[in-house]
């Protein structure tokens, strides 16, 4: 009897459980495809509803019509490509340098770096920086700023520490070099940490905006996410206009707008599977170190 | 006696000056990697210790036709100037109190979700609810704003809603106090599943026998839950609970600017956006510094404190050292 009134409260348990995470599911979910749905439509809103209102594909034409759109996509792609490469080189060489636990000065090299996660000049300084080395306007002042993200370091450098030193031991007798060791040896082992650190770099890359605002002026060296910014948020008379008016008929902002975001996300939940299972694993990597 | 400790001297002598000996022998060995560390060296003594010597603008008048060296030093004036001004104390508090909102109620969220998501049996439908809590995370503020702009409009899906039930609509986008509760709600929405991976984690490394050991006792899932998984992951709890109390004065610049819009500044503006807007708006550039470093002297004291009291907490190093 007991035990019997005991599995019923887990069942009803479990039942509730299961509602609240499909409630979470959908509170996660619904947003998207409410506006999946309003860039299908030809009106400002569609209210609660999750299918078209008007069914037209237009506002997806304006929005491919709209060359900036695909300047900024590729510059885009040009920054995540040079960006995590550049990246990807200098980490790897210094994070290799201070898992060395015997290299005199390491000490003062690993507090150096902790030191500007603690504290940062902040923007104006960085302002007057990026302005002083005339890298304004450029694609430069993008990629340089953020070479290393110092946590991404530590993660690295940690996880070279825990390499076993006899891995090293005959390629030295062999009299290998230590870049030689590096990138035939120590990188090839320790690729899940570098491709988590790919994605980290890459995502930040590619959702970054800020510092176009900031650095940028030309049209022609925007990224998407700042050109989707002018589009959706600042609702910049230049982008939009071409793309509301033209020959035959006037679009409603918002479905043009929504368009926009769609268009935007789609790359990466392309990559998503692939960035779920890599990030995750950075994560445990980055937290549980020991 | 004293010939033994003229010895000792001696050999102390000698010692010393082969372990510099040695030292610089493997400075010597160790040339090439040091070679390789300098590409970063120079990389964070150009863009990371420049710019904190940057902060001596807040001290001076600072315009670009002088520089930094050339421009007049002007002592407290900026920083005098900020504390007589009421723009400061509003970004200051606005920041205190998004920053605890978001704290009272992001941060116990997470931990719920992933007791209550530990407690699917089902697999595959524990994936999806994993996969699709996770996404959010991933897309910009940018592509995130626009499209809770759109949704919190006053002719958006949320406020239809509200039609739909009998209720008001509510224009969340122009009234301060519900702008708040956007900020605090749209943060939550981002970063929950996200943020539920580290308890997940620790979730997966209890030790089972436990479970085993409360089901004979005849513990019902609820209890298990609470009387075990909770008490097992509570270090880490704490521990996340100090270094994100340590990130409160670091405010969230991304969301809000994507979101925010003047009529909502009163509750909205926070010290990030200001400094923008002062700074690199308005140009000025050396009031806006000074408000920045008072407010990264701050995170710097936070942080750091909250990142020593995690370390003495655990052994096991969550802080970011």
């Amino acid at each position: 009897m007991i035990k019997q009134g005991r599995l019923k409260n887990d069942i009803v348990f479990e039942v509730i459980n299961g509602l609240i995470m499909m409630l979470v599911v959908v509170v996660t979910v619904y947003p998207f495809l409410n506006i999946i749905a309003l860039s299908f439509s030809k009106t400002t809103t569609i209210g609660l509803s999750l299918l078209p209102k008007e069914f037209t594909l237009i506002n997806y034409t304006r929005v491919i019509e709209n060359n900036l759109i695909w300047v900024g996509l590729q510059n885009t792609i040009i920054r995540v490509i040079v960006g995590t490469s550049l990246t990807l080189i200098v980490m790897i060489m210094f994070a290799y340098t201070l898992s060395k636990k015997d290299l005199p000065g390491r000490v003062f090299l690993t507090l150096f770096i902790v030191f500007t996660m603690f504290f940062d000049g902040g923007l104006i300084p960085r302002y007057i920086l990026i302005k002083n080395l005339h890298l304004m306007n450029t694609m430069w002042a993008l990629v340089l700023p953020r070479l290393i993200d110092t946590f991404a370091l530590i993660v690295m450098r940690n996880y070279m520490m825990s390499l076993p030193d006899s891995l090293e031991e005959s390629a030295k007798i062999d009299g290998a070099s230590y870049f030689r060791i590096l990138f035939s040896i120590i990188a090839p082992i320790s690729m899940p940490i570098i491709a988590t650190v790919i994605l980290w770099t890459a995502v930040w890359h590619w959702n970054a905006w800020f510092d176009v605002l900031l650095y940028i002026k030309d049209y022609d060296k925007m990224v998407l996410q700042y050109v989707l910014r002018r589009i959706v948020i600042e609702g910049a008379s230049d982008t939009m206009n071409v793309m509301m008016e033209s020959v035959n008929e006037i679009v409603p902002a918002e479905s043009i707008k929504a368009a926009a975001i769609i268009f935007s996300t789609i790359p990466i939940l392309i990559v998503y599977p692939f960035l779920q299972k890599y990030f995750v694993k950075g994560i445990m990597v980055g937290s549980l170190k020991g | 006696m004293s010939r033994t400790v003229a010895e000792k001297k001696i050999n102390f002598k000698i010692k010393n000056n082969m372990k510099k000996h040695s030292t610089w022998k493997k400075v010597i060995s160790y040339r090439q990697l040091y070679l390789m560390a300098l590409p970063a060296f120079i990389y964070y003594v150009i863009f990371h210790y420049i710019p904190i010597y940057g902060v001596t603008v807040a001290f001076k008048d600072f315009s670009f036709v002088h520089g930094i060296t050339g421009s007049e030093w002007v002592g407290l004036e900026y920083f005098k100037f900020m504390f007589s001004g009421n723009a400061f104390y509003r970004v200051f508090s606005n920041t205190f109190i998004l920053g605890i909102l978001k704290i009272c109620f992001g941060f116990p969220i997470p931990v719920i979700f992933a007791l209550l998501l530990n407690e699917i049996r089902h697999v595959r439908f524990k994936k999806m609810i994993q996969t699709t809590s996770y996404l959010p995370h991933f897309l910009s503020w940018v592509i995130l704003g626009g499209m809770f702009l759109q949704i919190f409009s006053i002719h958006g899906p949320l406020n239809a809603l509200f039609e739909f039930l009998g209720m008001e609509k509510i224009s969340f986008l122009t009234n301060p106090q519900r702008f708040r509760v956007l900020l605090v709600a749209t943060h939550i929405w981002k970063s929950m599943g996200w943020n539920s991976i580290i308890f997940l984690a620790a979730i997966a490394s209890i030790d089972t026998q436990m479970y085993e050991a409360a089901v004979i006792d005849g513990a019902g899932r609820i209890k298990r839950m609470i009387h075990i998984t909770l008490p097992s992951i509570l270090p880490i709890i704490i521990i996340m609970f100090i270094l994100s109390v340590g990130n409160i004065i670091k405010d969230d610049f991304d969301q809000i600017f994507n979101l925010y819009n003047p009529a909502v500044y009163s509750t909205a503006d926070v010290i990030s956006t200001y400094v923008y807007r002062q700074g690199l708006e308005q140009m000025n550039f050396s009031y806006a510094a000074a408000v920045d470093l008072f407010k990264n002297i701050i995170a710097l004291i936070l942080v750091f404190t909250s990142n020593t009291i995690a370390n003495k907490l655990d052994d096991e190093g969550y802080g970011i050292w």
